[in-house]
This record gives C-alpha cells, sequence and structure tokens, in this order.
C-alpha cells in the first residue's frame, strides 16, 4: 500500500485558468478591474493565498481547554481548530477521508473524539482514524496514515492569536508579522495581564470581493465620507464635546494620524497620536452608548482617583492593525475576512472582553466588561454598513468590462511625502493609498509564483 | 422609573441592576398559566403591534420612537437564547438615546446603507399576550416575516419578536421590543434597517 504524496504540485492547485499577465492586471498607480471580479483568480487566492502564508484562524480563548474545538475556514476550506487531548493547537480538515463529509457540524465544542455522520467513521481529536464500521470489509490496512484526517501542517500562535499556512516554505509565524507585531504587542499590553478574550461577534456580509475590506482597512480617506452620516450622529449635539471619529472632521492629512506599511501585505492605521497620551483620554473622545452615565459614575465611586484606567479599557483604542490577508485588529474588535465567494464576503467582528486575574481593576472587571461591549456594539451597525454598502456598490461599477481601473495612486509621486523607517517600513499621512500599493505587490508575488502548498496526514 | 434626566440626551437607567431585571425578565416568560385572556388587553397589544409594524413600513421613524417608553430598550440577541448583554455583544442593543441615534442616522440624508431606503412589509402574526401578575408588564410574543426590497434585491427575514408592555399614561408603551432573528448568530447582510 502506497501513501498518498503530501506534496502536490502547486500547478493543479494554483494556477488560474487564464493566463494571466500579473504585470498587466497590477501596475504602480492601479488594478485591474478582473483582481475584484475574476472567478478563476479567486480560485487561485483561496490556495496561494488563503492557504500560502500565515492565515489567522481562531483566537485561543475560543478554545481554551484541552478538547474544545471551533469550527472555521481558512479560504474555502472547512476546519476544526482544536486543542487536542494533549494540549496541542491543530487545525484539521472537517471532512471526513472516506467520502468528503463534514465531521463537525456545531459551531464549537468539546470533543475527543469526531464521527461521521455519514458511515460511522471516527477520528481522534489528533486527526488519527480511530476505527471504522465492520473493518473486515477492507482489504487495505487502515492504520496506514493515508485515511487519518489532513491537517494544516503548521499551525502557531502568537500571543494568543492562532495562525494556520500550507506552505513549508512559510517563515516563521513571527517572522511573517514582522513589525506589525510591536502593534499588536501594544495593543495586548493595554489590558490587565495584556490578553483578552473573545465574546461572540458581530457577524456581517456583503456581496463584494473580500480585498475590498482588506483594502478599507487602513484607508483614512474614505472615512468622513463613507461614514459622514456616524460623525454627524456621534456629534449630533453640538455643546458637546467631540466625540468618536471626530478627528477626521478636517483635513485628516494635518492631523497627527498616520498609515503605516510593514511588508507581507500588513498595515497599520495609528490615530493614538491625534490623542493626549494620558490616562482617561480614550475615555473623553468615546461616543455614547448604552449605561454609560451609570457606569462612569459606578467606577469612579468605586475606584477614585485610580478610575481612569478602567474608564479607557472600556473605551475603543484608535487603531487598526492589519495582518494579510484576514485579520483586522482595530478598536477592541478582533475582525476577520472571510472569503465566500469572488462577490460574497463575511466580515466577522469578534468582540473583546477584559480579563482580570489580578484585580488590578479593584473588582470592576465585569462592569468594565458589560459597558465594553455596548461601546463595540457601534460601529458594525452605525458604521461599517455604510462601507459594506459601498464595497457592494464597487463590485456593481466593476461589472463594466471596457472600464477596467481602479485608482490607488494618492500619495504616489509627491516628494517628501513618505518616510522610511528603520525597520524598512514606510510610512504617510493619513489619507495616504500607499499601504494599497504596496499590498498588491505583495498580492502580485505571492499570484504570479504560486507557492508550494501541502497537507499532512501523518499525526 | 421616572427621572429629572432626559433619557434620549442622557442615559442614566442602563445598570447592572437593569441588565439583571431585564435578563430575569426575558429568560422564562412563555408560561401557558399567564397567558391573558382578557380580550380588551389582547386587543390593545395587537394594536401596537401593528400600528407599530404600519409606522415601520411607513418610514415613520419619529412617531415609531413615541410607541416607547422614555426609559426602553430594542435589543436584538446575537444568541437564540438571548444571552446576556453584559457578557456579549448583541446585534443591537439600543437605549433610548442609542435608538435616536438610530433614527438620527437614517435621516441624515448620508447613511448609505439606507440610499436607497429598504421598503419593507413587517408581518406581525401568532401573538400571545403574557402577563405574570395583575400588575406585572405585559409579554407579547408574536412571529415576524420581513419583506425587504432595496437597492434592486429582495429578501425575506423572519424571527419573533418579545414585546415588554407597560401602561403609561393613557396606553401601553414599549418598555422592550427583542427581536429574534433566526439567523442572529450568522452573517447579516446589511443590518441597518430597523426591525
Amino acid at each position: 500500500m502506497t501513501s498518498e504524496p503530501t506534496n502536490r504540485p502547486p500547478s493543479l492547485l494554483g494556477r488560474p485558468r487564464a493566463d494571466y499577465d500579473w504585470d498587466h492586471l497590477v501596475r504602480e498607480d492601479r488594478v485591474h478591474r478582473l483582481v475584484y471580479t475574476a472567478p478563476d483568480i479567486f480560485d487561485a487566492e483561496m490556495t496561494n493565498i488563503f492557504g500560502g502564508v500565515w492565515v489567522y484562524l481562531a483566537h485561543e480563548s475560543q478554545i481554551p481547554r484541552n478538547d474544545d474545538y471551533v469550527a472555521v475556514r481558512m479560504g474555502l476550506r472547512p476546519l476544526i481548530v482544536l486543542r487536542d487531548s494533549t494540549g496541542k493547537f491543530r487545525a484539521l480538515y472537517n471532512r471526513c477521508t472516506h467520502r468528503g463529509a463534514t465531521l463537525c457540524r456545531e459551531a464549537a465544542g468539546t470533543a475527543k473524539v469526531f464521527q461521521c455522520a455519514y458511515h460511522g467513521w471516527t477520528f481522534m481529536n489528533s486527526g488519527e482514524l480511530r476505527g471504522v464500521p465492520w473493518p473486515e470489509g477492507y482489504a487495505a490496512d487502515l492504520r496506514n496514515s493515508q485515511f487519518n484526517l489532513a491537517q494544516v501542517p503548521r499551525v502557531e500562535s502568537y500571543r494568543g492569536f492562532i495562525f494556520g499556512t500550507l506552505n513549508p516554505d512559510a517563515p516563521a509565524l513571527a517572522d511573517y508579522l514582522g513589525p506589525v507585531r510591536r502593534p499588536i504587542d501594544e495593543w495586548l499590553d493595554r489590558h490587565p495581564g495584556s490578553r483578552v478574550v473573545v465574546r461572540d461577534a458581530n457577524r456581517l456580509k456583503f456581496h463584494g470581493n473580500w480585498k475590498l475590506a482588506y483594502d478599507n482597512s487602513a484607508d483614512g480617506y474614505h472615512v468622513k465620507f463613507s461614514h459622514r452620516s456616524l460623525l454627524e450622529m456621534e456629534n449630533r449635539f453640538r455643546a458637546d464635546n467631540e466625540k468618536g471619529m471626530s478627528f477626521y472632521k478636517d483635513h485628516p492629512d494635518e492631523a497627527p494620524m498616520y498609515v503605516r506599511y510593514f511588508g507581507n501585505g500588513h498595515h497599520f492605521k495609528d490615530k493614538r497620536p491625534n490623542i493626549e497620551k494620558r490616562p482617561g483620554a480614550l475615555w473623553e473622545i468615546e461616543g455614547t452608548a448604552p449605561g454609560m452615565e451609570p457606569f462612569e459614575e459606578e467606577i469612579r465611586r468605586r475606584l477614585g482617583a485610580n478610575a481612569s484606567r478602567a474608564l479607557d479599557l472600556a473605551a475603543s483604542e484608535p487603531v487598526n492593525i492589519n495582518v494579510f490577508p484576514n485579520l483586522l485588529i482595530l478598536g477592541n474588535h478582533i475582525q476577520v475576512i472571510e472569503p465566500v465567494s469572488v462577490t460574497e464576503t463575511n466580515t466577522t467582528w469578534y468582540a473583546t472582553a477584559v480579563v482580570d486575574e489580578a484585580d488590578e481593576l479593584g473588582g470592576t472587571v465585569d462592569l468594565v466588561n458589560a459597558f465594553r461591549m455596548r461601546t463595540q456594539e457601534g460601529f458594525p451597525v452605525f458604521g461599517e454598513v455604510d462601507d459594506a454598502t459601498n464595497f457592494e456598490e464597487i463590485q456593481r461599477g466593476l461589472a463594466a468590462p471596457e472600464d477596467e481601473w481602479v485608482y490607488m495612486h494618492r500619495g504616489l509621486g509627491i516628494p517628501g511625502r513618505f518616510r522610511t523607517e528603520a525597520d524598512g517600513s514606510i510610512t504617510g499621512p493619513a489619507t495616504d493609498e500607499v499601504f494599497m500599493r504596496e499590498t498588491f505587490k505583495e498580492w502580485k508575488r505571492l499570484m504570479a509564483e504560486p507557492p508550494a502548498i501541502e497537507i499532512r496526514r501523518e499525526v | 422609573m421616572s427621572t429629572a434626566h432626559d433619557p434620549s440626551r442622557t442615559s442614566h437607567y442602563v445598570t447592572d441592576a437593569y441588565y439583571a431585571d431585564l435578563v430575569a425578565a426575558f429568560a422564562d416568560w412563555q408560561r401557558d398559566e399567564n397567558i391573558v385572556r382578557d380580550e380588551s388587553v389582547c386587543t390593545a397589544a395587537r394594536a401596537l403591534l401593528e400600528r407599530e409594524a404600519r409606522l415601520l413600513d411607513r418610514h415613520a421613524y419619529r412617531d415609531w420612537l413615541g410607541l416607547f417608553a422614555p426609559e426602553c430598550v430594542y435589543w436584538l440577541p446575537g444568541r437564540p437564547d438571548g444571552g446576556d448583554p453584559r457578557r456579549e455583544v448583541a446585534v443591537a442593543f439600543f437605549d433610548r438615546r442609542r435608538l435616536e441615534d438610530h433614527v438620527y442616522r437614517l435621516s441624515t440624508g448620508v447613511a448609505w446603507s439606507q440610499i436607497p431606503r429598504s421598503r419593507t412589509v413587517h408581518f406581525v402574526s401568532n401573538i400571545e399576550v403574557f402577563r405574570a401578575g395583575p400588575d406585572a408588564p405585559l409579554m407579547v410574543r408574536s412571529n415576524l416575516m420581513l419583506s425587504e426590497f432595496r437597492a434592486g434585491d429582495s429578501r425575506t427575514l423572519a424571527g419573533w419578536c418579545a414585546h415588554r408592555l407597560a401602561r403609561q399614561g393613557d396606553g401601553w408603551k414599549i418598555l422592550v421590543k427583542q427581536v429574534n432573528l433566526l439567523e442572529c448568530d450568522q452573517n447579516l447582510r446589511n443590518p441597518s434597517l430597523i426591525f
């Protein structure tokens, strides 16, 4: 009995049917509409990108104990991400080796064993085939690893964020992340214990290509226009102090905030410089949310001079940290981009809560989290809906075949507009599209030279 | 509870105690022994829900807000069992001020997710009225079918609603409207309309 080769030729997986000239489709100043509309390019992305690089899968807090699992997708692959019975993180293909049925049909749970509903094959949560009904009917040796579940060969976690890749040549996760680790570290380190836990999600969908959401994630140009209704709403009582995203109300490029491109498609919109660096400053600009006044009164009553930290933890951190291709850390959310088809995308905004094991917040953590839930519900339903509508209208606009180009040349060719940092990162003004251009260079590289892809069945 | 504050401007009533009462009130209320048989009460509840549907379908959002008590909650849980809004995010959890924010945003003329705005038909049916005691608020269960046409696409959303009603002034007012969408824990396209 020969074992199935785990290395399949990339040419069978990653090549679009048409022989695209990638240098034609992705230019310095623009990209072709086909990168958002061609089904065969989407199919290739699901392997070359959502397989060929480190893809965000789940947060450790979703599977806190051994044998916990959560069902996710990596591109279009259904996966079961779990801690096996020894505590090791694994990403098993949610696909019975026998005939292909999904094994796990729950969104999350706890299981040592998965049994296929169709013919009863059972698998350990290590992926190993445990048994089949009436094995005497098989001449083949079922102990051969070829009958184990497929699994993502490389699964690593960075401070709670679990990623996987099918690419044996990919760098270590920490190296793939590179300098984007710093804002991630800072985002985590403002919390007690330097960590957060996930608490459900605001789940949205739009009829458009997944890259429209990724392009948007560091875009400081759209805010004043796409989110105009939210800006007006947040400041509808004009006598009050300016709230929420009001630092966009004048010319955003004249504000201290900036965008930065980190390499490997990762980028960052940092709005923190708009705000004074002192306890309580975040809280002061937080827009109103249900129960805000009694929350603040109670925190101040209980913590006195130490109230600011607890209040700031309920407020939104003004950053967009974007890890290519699918993880967007913004405000207090962990947003995941989930492609469904070339013209359909889910964006799932996982809410995060504070854990306070050392009682740094004087027993107020439940109050902080209750209000933090309310602050996180605001943007998905008042802000993201308008972006998602604009993404859908882009997809409609791109139906015009002869009008080929989508421009992203803001800032290009203007002397002195960018600064290159010591680590190679590129920094520009808030409305600049440099991060989009650089990400598309990386996208083109991945599409033109499909990475090696492999799965593993050995446990 | 009366207050000196204007709850459309400031929000003082959504406290930990309010949440605890809300979660308890929405936990186990659909009991056969608490079904209200009094025709006048049932008729009033039905009339309120039908009027609400009409006002929403006519985009009369200011009048719709008038159906709610000054201190109220509009709640779309993100879990089929309702969950606890202190512990996890909901699809929407609006107090009076945020409900007015929502209506204000839709009126700005630049809320792109509602331009063009949704044309809707709210079908309300299977109305049952429950009351735990003679002075308790009414709890009204209804089924909702929401047909929407917007920007060339039609869709149907379904779910069930729980309205918590109290007698205020000369009629019933909505203390809490809970909308339980069938797909509450799934990715939802454009939830910018009012359910």
